[in-house]
């Protein structure tokens, strides 16, 4: 694979998984347990699609083959689809919003640092702009991490019982691929960030008084090459559902 | 009006003899323009009066979201989904300022959630229709906050202070999103296929005579409305709002290409307005009584997120009386 081809999969994964993430929080709207939280997660939302937007214009420059961003984000299926794992779970309750979220966060912002140095300008230029975001998103679901976790008996309880369902998807989070490590190599993308996610995802469980599983190992799935749960195709299948109705349509 | 029908608990007006000193004192603030502030003597109606008032209007902007939510998760391309989620997003920061300017006047923000939820306290009629297109996220903004601005403009000149100043900036946001919505319509309209085109129109007929519901019956029938004139919570009468939305905005459906469900609504070279046909106050007494599309549903869902979230508030509290408690340690 060149380098190009590389580099098109790779931003796919970034922008996939910001707008999969998106679309859960979108599911919040109404839903949220406090109006600090509705405008919380909206917040978050606006942010994640701000930078898939940014990483789909990229790869359709890149493409050049007459698709925008638009068509990149409601035109694709779900094999198709890039994002990881974790994005696409269900949003289930605040437990599990907070979990998916801190997970991804905590990847997000390592992976986000390393690519500000990327040798790609547009890419580290993009990182740099979403790195303030992604910063605060970190924050912001720590802190839940640690409200859930010393809260209350039923919050501790709560958030225990998902962790122990959701930690089998962080191997993508620990792991890379040849995609990913080919373009490490050439000082494009981020490399591999699984010892610094689990020593920081290890010193919020400590002080949330959450027992740390092993680390989690790959099994059949695989999102960044399309391989995903049951759930994503009916995520799709809600989000794509006007442009894919009305495909003449301008919206 | 996302406020409708406001008790103001009045039996007829009284005159600055009738009053006590201190009504008077106030009364002749208020004629004075002279704004009321949080920390001010106000009569009880007056106080009670803004809390139904601003409470309804707060609850309003958190209902509202509802039938933008249910487009939320399906806006069909990215620039419109980050206009709906910013807009949804002004929608809940409104409904804050509102419950925090309420607060001012003491009440709490969670009992006055509780009365929505127990059906005691309303929220404005227009928000129990469904959305049942995209077009409609177009109509709403265009037409649902077109018709809150012509209300809220002359709620940033109210004699209370907090509201008036809340005001400013709900204002601000809401001219924001009607030329939002209307840019929906007019890039269906211009530029969109047969079927969009007809999507429009449908919004339209569907929102067109809630819309004017929204300011209220006509003053002859708007027992409230001399008080809240008096007190300068309210500066024009229903009619006369009513009549500016519609003057503004038919010259907007026309430029759409677009018509209005009205055979009667037509310029009246006279009156320089124009006229327009009987609205149906059956169907708005009847919203507002509960017999509604979606009012149940509204409340049914505002009801569970609050409930669902208890056990996270619960532990948001739990965890700030632990840290408080260490750190007094």
């Amino acid at each position: 694979m060149t380098n190009d081809q590389a580099l098109t999969e790779y931003l796919l994964r970034l922008a996939d998984t910001d707008m999969v993430l998106a679309q859960r929080f979108c599911e919040w709207c109404g839903n949220a347990p406090a109006l600090e939280e509705e405008i919380a997660m909206m917040n978050v939302g606006l942010d994640l699609i701000g930078q898939a937007r940014n990483w789909y214009d990229y790869v359709a420059e890149l493409r050049d083959d007459g698709h925008d961003a638009d068509f990149l984000a409601f035109r694709r299926n779900e094999r198709e689809y890039r994002n990881l794992l974790i994005a696409e779970q269900p949003r289930g309750d605040y437990a599990v919003t907070t979990a998916k979220q801190f997970f991804f966060d905590v990847w997000h912002h390592l992976v986000l640092t390393c690519l500000t140095e990327s040798n790609d300008e547009r890419i580290a230029g993009i990182a740099a702009k979403g790195l303030k975001e992604v910063t605060y998103h970190r924050r912001r679901s720590t802190e839940w991490m640690l409200r859930l976790g010393q809260g209350t008996d039923e919050s501790h309880r709560r958030l225990t019982d998902v962790v122990q369902t959701l930690w089998r998807f962080t191997y993508e989070l620990t792991d890379t691929d040849q995609i990913e490590d080919q373009l490490a190599e050439a000082g494009i993308g981020a490399g591999n960030v699984g010892d610094a996610w689990r020593n920081e995802v290890a010193r919020v469980f400590a002080e949330a008084g959450l027992a740390l599983p092993e680390p989690a190992r790959h099994f059949y799935m695989d999102g960044k090459n399309g391989k995903h749960t049951e759930h994503l195709g009916f995520l799709l299948a809600e989000m794509q559902y006007l442009p894919r109705a009305y495909p003449d349509a301008t919206w | 009006m996302y406020a409708q029908q406001v008790d103001t608990g009045s039996k007829g007006l009284k005159s600055l003899d009738e009053m006590s000193p201190e009504e008077r004192h106030f009364q002749e603030k208020v004629d004075g323009e002279v704004r009321i502030e949080p920390k001010n003597w106000m009569p009880d109606g007056y106080r009670k009066t803004l809390i139904r008032q601003i409470s309804q209007h707060a609850h309003s902007e958190i209902v509202g979201m509802l039938p933008e939510g249910n487009w939320l998760t399906r806006a069909p391309s990215l620039k419109r989904k980050l206009q709906l989620m910013a807009k949804i997003q002004d929608e809940a920061g409104h409904g804050l300022y509102l419950y925090s300017a309420m607060e001012t006047l003491g009440a709490d923000r969670d009992e006055e959630i509780e009365k929505l939820h127990r059906g005691e306290v309303k929220f404005s009629s227009i928000f129990t229709y469904p959305t049942l297109t995209w077009a409609d996220m177009g109509a709403i903004g265009w037409l649902v906050d077109g018709a809150a601005i012509v209300n809220q403009v002359p709620l940033q000149r109210c004699s209370y202070g907090p509201y008036a100043r809340a005001m400013i900036r709900v204002c601000k946001e809401e001219s924001f999103h009607q030329r939002q919505g209307y840019e929906i319509l007019l890039t269906m309209m211009r530029e969109g296929t047969d079927e969009q085109k007809e999507m429009v129109q449908d919004a339209i007929n569907r929102f067109w005579w809630p819309s004017l519901m929204m300011f209220g019956p006509s003053d002859e029938n708007s027992p409230n409305s001399a008080q809240s004139m008096a007190w300068k919570i309210k500066r024009h009468g229903n009619d006369e709002l009513r009549q500016r939305f519609l003057d503004q905005t038919v010259p907007q459906l026309e430029f759409l290409g677009c018509t209005a469900p009205d055979p009667d609504l037509k310029w009246n070279e006279e009156t320089g307005h124009y006229d327009f046909g009987e609205i149906n106050w059956q169907e708005f007494f009847d919203v507002l009584k509960g017999h509604s599309p979606c009012g149940i549903e509204r409340i049914q869902q505002r009801k569970k997120a609050i409930d669902d979230g208890q056990w996270v508030r619960d532990a948001a509290v739990a965890y700030a009386e632990k840290k408080q408690a260490n750190n007094a340690a």
